[in-house]
């Protein structure tokens, strides 16, 4: 054993690509990540709706994206709709199963984070001469949006780490940069390990950030 | 002579494979991650800051790097430094060790959930230090954390598609090879799909089921 040198030059010249691969995965991941905010508001009200088709609808996503695997969702989206000639290039099959995921996850915590604020809340804004919009705008969605707070951030992160399935569709993030610059090159440890540092690094330095606007935003009353 | 071939009955033994396959890596990464997962909550619910941070920062890595580049990594430098594992091994001790960064965190939240006072009641009733572990602190710490725990097991089984990068033969794996000769993505897709439902939805159900419950 130990008879493998690490030749890491090469790794540092391809760094640009490197980081080109990186913009592509946190692009993807931010994208995702807001259409599957705008989609999961709709899916919660869903899900909290008295209408029992909007409810199934909604339901039948949220479950859906919580009980398959997104390696799965993934295969689905490229070679499950190639089937129906609908050809999605690799960044958008990744996007649209993030996206589809995302969705799931976030109405669960959206409905959760809503139920949890008292309905004596409402009515007691309402005496205080509030109206339905004043009482959302300034009772309830502050809360909410103090309770679902770290389930997003949870949420993104998730998004960041597994746009990393990309590699296996041939899209040009991180990962796929790095399987790409790797076959060329045969240095597949190191620049492996460069992806894992890249990814250690975004990850941390999106947690701390999300750390510091909680702090500014909530004023440290985070519950 | 035909390139590809229809799905055929012939084929169930085949997926049948894939799935059991897929159910075992699971079990195994769920049965060691938890025991490992158990183990290092405690040490981390027991020990001081310093040795928190060390433990803390090695368990970060393992949750901050994507599981596939983990898989990759891993098979990769056992193949470099001359001691190939079967992609079973090497897949259970990556997806094991990747649980564990998990479970070690809500076992964790789990043993300080326990009140201190419960603990200090425990030892004037004459127990021991570790009979309070056995009798007082595991029990009552993990029935705390339980919905958090089959979480973690639940994505686990999904995440466990992620091994076929490296060559294990487990549910997607298999699908992908039928595919490859059927050329009929969709239907065994979702066939694949269906299974992997079947087996996470009634957990999640009973997960929910728990929560609801002890929320009373």
């Amino acid at each position: 054993m130990d008879n493998y040198e690490f030749h890491w030059n090469v790794v540092f010249d391809a760094f640009p690509q490197l980081l080109n691969g990186a913009f592509t995965t946190i692009h993807v991941s931010v994208l995702s990540m807001l259409v599957g905010i705008v989609i999961a508001v709709f899916l919660a009200l869903g899900k909290m709706s008295s209408s029992k088709i909007f409810y199934s609808i909604a339901n039948v996503w949220v479950e859906t994206a919580r009980n398959l695997p997104a390696l799965f969702l993934i295969y689905m989206a490229y070679f499950g709709l190639g089937a129906y000639g609908i050809h999605l290039s690799p960044y958008f099959a990744v996007f649209s199963a993030l996206v589809f995921i995302n969705a799931g996850y976030l109405a669960e915590t959206f409905r959760g984070g809503f139920q949890s604020i008292p309905k004596t809340q409402y009515s007691a804004a309402k005496s205080l001469g509030m109206n339905s919009l004043k009482v959302y705008r300034y009772v309830i969605l502050p809360q909410m949006f103090r309770r679902i707070y770290h389930p997003m951030t949870n949420q993104f992160v998730w998004s960041i780490l597994m746009s990393s399935l990309g590699i296996l569709v041939g899209m040009n993030e991180l990962s796929g940069e790095t399987q790409r610059l790797q076959s060329t090159s045969f240095r597949t440890l190191e620049f492996f390990i460069m992806a894992a540092v890249i990814y250690f690094v975004i990850t941390k330095l999106v947690l701390l950030a999300s750390s510091l606007i909680a702090k500014r935003v909530f004023k440290g009353e985070l519950s | 002579m035909d390139l590809f071939t229809p799905l055929s009955w012939n084929d169930t033994d085949f997926i049948l494979t894939g799935i059991l396959n897929t159910v075992f890596i699971s079990v195994v990464a769920i049965v060691v991650g938890t025991l490992l997962g158990l183990l290092i909550g405690f040490v981390r619910a027991e020990s001081s800051k310093s040795i928190n941070i060390v433990l803390g920062g090695f368990l970060d890595i393992l949750r901050s790097v994507p599981l596939i580049i983990q898989l990759i990594l891993f098979s990769t430098y056992i193949g470099a430094m001359g001691y190939p594992l079967s992609p079973f091994v090497a897949g259970s001790i990556i997806l094991s060790f990747y649980t564990m960064a998990f479970m070690s965190e809500v076992f964790r939240s789990g043993f300080n959930s326990v009140p201190i006072a419960m603990i200090k009641a425990s030892r004037s009733l004459g127990m021991t230090y570790l009979q309070t572990v056995r009798y007082i602190r595991i029990p009552i710490g993990m029935r705390a954390v339980f919905p958090s725990w089959l979480g973690v097991a639940l994505s686990v089984i999904k995440d466990s598609a992620l091994v076929s990068v490296i060559g294990y033969m487990e549910l997607l794996r298999t699908s992908e090879q039928l595919i490859a000769r059927t050329q009929q993505p969709l239907m065994i897709l979702i066939g694949v799909g269906l299974f992997y439902f079947m087996i996470s939805y009634p957990l999640s159900l009973y997960g929910k089921h728990v929560e609801r419950k002890m929320a009373i």
